[in-house]
């Protein structure tokens, strides 16, 4: 029973999903599975963030090793937590918009998390330099032509590479830099990520009739035999 | 007694010339630019209202949506001129027309989505100019319907039923027991390789199944993995790392290993901290995960599931702890990313085969084979579109033309 009524809800929800494209009238039951989902979704954080408190807490309480990171994780939990729910400082009470300018909410978000979120992300330009590094070092032909194609498409965005090939009269102008950086992005990568897309798009629609008809079962943590 | 200053007669011929020019020049510059306001007296110009409004109920709907076209006013040139057109509707037999939309100079087409089926509508359009209205005729009544089909994806359908017949007629091809050649996916094959890796280094393995939640098919191929992960890890008893950004997967990554472990017959080794929650954000995930990389150094990483800008940042601090990493993704943005940064990558489609390529199952293996058939169509389909496109546009010839037109009618998904 415990894994049959799953089996049997992803058989009627997927199907429903699938025919509701098809049909119409079967769009709206479709819409109303979708806010199924935000609703479970929205209960299930509960049980996210009581995990959250729980594992940290313990650890700390426990005073096992780093705990000083999980004293700052439930402090940032539960300041911000506290600063939305009671809406503290927030200029039009209890019953304005938790992110009303002006909260403590709002500044908190504004000048600790956004910040810190925008650090994380600065962080991939060196970690894009490293990356390129490592890969387009010559060592084979794939890897030779990747180097080839990656200095060309450098070059062609920047103005140097305008000026290096301006020269080049208008008849041969796929030579010049910028236009065969154009050319590279537009042929051999777009008919690559194409192919890639296909791909995917099949292996979505094979593994979604395995989990509909049942066959696939992992998920349920079950063997398919 | 003083001498009153006298003006020379000539400097009061160039002074009055110089007052009269500048007058003129004053008016010129601020009166002549808009015939309308310089002379309000002047007749004000009217343009052409747009004509032949018709209204038609939206194709293939739920009877939710009303298609309004119009041709242009006459005086829609180009010029600025008519700022745009504003749309209104009534009821059949009510003359209150209420404002539904506003589209740009040069477009003659508004679909009103906020109309009820089985309700009359009439609409009428007014070219905007100058803050004023030149109103339409109005247009026929209209009633938005509700149809049962929508033709309109008839050519989805279609491929659809073929991949979808292909992947059906191969599970029960399979089930007959006969025996299906699947290619080798390096990946893969590295898995157990990368799990023993992990056992002998004594240290414990890392699983991120994405940023996504449970409704990413990404995400439950991630997870599907991760039931076959997890029993290896279970029978070989290394602990397993998996923090997530989502609650739905954090419940069920649990269920999943845990059932893994019963099945391992070691219910007693499961914990349910091995599975634990972080954050939704995505650069607070990326900083704990990064931090968990950091401090605890498993010896192997699993990325798979949907992933966007964390992918690099998490895979080349996987990289700098020297763990063994095997990614997977369908995100093809991400790819190159993981492909660099990572051991092995599964690419796309691998990654929703995953599941099934380890199972060894005849009747998982046959899905993977239906899917090869959807492959073989793309592929006459791409060879008769670019070689139909390529004639056409190079020699012209009216076979190519139609031919050409035709694939891109067919495969052209109109909603």
């Amino acid at each position: 029973m415990k894994r049959q009524v799953p089996l049997l809800i992803t058989l009627v929800v997927g199907t429903v999903l699938i025919l509701s494209v098809f049909f119409p009238p079967a769009e709206r039951l479709g819409e109303d599975f979708s806010i199924f989902f935000d609703i479970i979704a929205v209960f299930a954080f509960f049980l996210g963030g009581g995990n959250l408190v729980r594992i940290h807490g313990n650890r700390l309480y426990k005073k096992n090793k780093d705990w000083a990171f999980s004293l700052v994780t439930l402090l940032g939990f539960f300041i911000m937590l506290i600063a939305g729910l009671f809406k503290l400082g927030n200029p039009g009470g209890i019953s304005a918009d938790v992110a009303a300018s002006g909260s403590l909410f709002q500044m908190l978000y504004d000048w600790i998390f956004n910040p810190l979120g925008a650090t994380m992300y600065a962080l991939l330009a060196f970690y894009v330099a490293s990356a390129s590094y490592r890969a387009f070092r010559a060592k084979n032909r794939e890897a030779t032509i990747l180097l080839i194609a990656a200095f060309i498409i450098l070059l062609g965005r920047t103005p140097l590479g305008v000026y290096a090939t301006s020269w080049i009269p208008e008849s041969f102008s796929l030579l010049q830099i910028p236009n065969l950086a154009i050319w590279i992005m537009t042929s051999p990568n777009l008919a690559g990520q194409r192919a890639i897309m296909i791909g995917i798009a099949l292996g979505v629609i094979s593994m979604s009739l395995r989990l509909i008809l049942g066959v696939e079962r992992t998920y349920l943590g079950v063997d398919n035999e | 007694m003083t001498d009153k200053p006298t003006i020379s007669p000539c400097l009061k011929v160039i002074s009055a010339s110089f007052i009269f020019l500048f007058f003129n020049i004053f008016n010129q510059t601020l009166f002549s630019q808009n015939p309308l306001q310089s002379n309000q007296s002047a007749p004000i110009y009217i343009p052409a209202p747009p004509t032949n409004v018709r209204a038609q109920d939206f194709k293939y709907d739920r009877g939710e949506a009303v298609e309004v076209r119009w041709e242009l006013s006459a005086d829609d040139t180009g010029s600025n001129f008519i700022t745009g057109y504003e749309i209104y509707r009534a009821g059949e037999k009510s003359d209150s027309f209420i404002l539904v939309g506003f589209v740009a100079p040069k477009n003659k087409l508004l679909i009103d989505k906020n109309v009820e089926r089985g309700k009359y509508y009439r609409f009428k359009v007014a070219a905007s100019y100058d803050g004023r209205l030149s109103y339409s005729e109005i247009s026929n009544a209209v009633t938005p319907e509700m149809d049962i089909i929508n033709w309109n994806l008839l050519n989805l359908f279609l491929v659809g039923l073929i991949v979808a017949g292909a992947v059906i007629y191969f599970i029960a091809h399979a089930k007959r027991g006969k025996k299906l050649f699947i290619r080798k996916i390096a990946g893969l094959e590295a898995i157990d390789e990368a799990i023993g890796r992990a056992t002998e280094m004594g240290r414990p393995i890392l699983f991120i199944p994405g940023i996504s939640d449970m409704d990413d098919v990404q995400t439950i191929a991630g997870i599907t993995l991760l039931g076959r992960v997890a029993k290896v890890v279970a029978d070989y008893d290394i602990k397993i790392n998996m923090p997530v950004s989502r609650s739905l997967v954090m419940t069920t990554a649990r269920e999943t290993i845990k059932e893994a472990y019963l099945g391992a017959g070691r219910p007693d080794a499961y914990n349910d901290d091995m599975v634990r929650y972080v954050t939704d954000e995505q650069f607070g995930y990326v900083a704990a995960v990064d931090g968990i990389m950091v401090r605890e150094k498993p010896a192997t990483c699993f990325y798979l599931g949907a992933f966007f800008a964390e992918s690099l940042i998490l895979a080349e601090t996987g990289n700098s702890i020297g763990a063994i990493q095997i990614a997977g993704t369908a995100q093809p943005a991400q790819l190159p990313f993981f492909v660099v940064a990572c051991d092995y990558t599964l690419i796309g489609e691998e990654l929703f085969a995953a599941s099934a390529y380890l199972s060894n199952e005849p009747k998982q293996l046959g899905s993977l084979k239906g899917q090869d058939v959807g492959k073989f169509l793309a592929m006459i389909v791409i060879i008769i579109g670019v070689v139909s496109a390529t004639v056409s546009h190079a020699w012209g010839g009216e076979f190519f033309i139609k031919l050409s037109e035709y694939m891109q009618r067919i495969f052209t998904i109109q909603n």
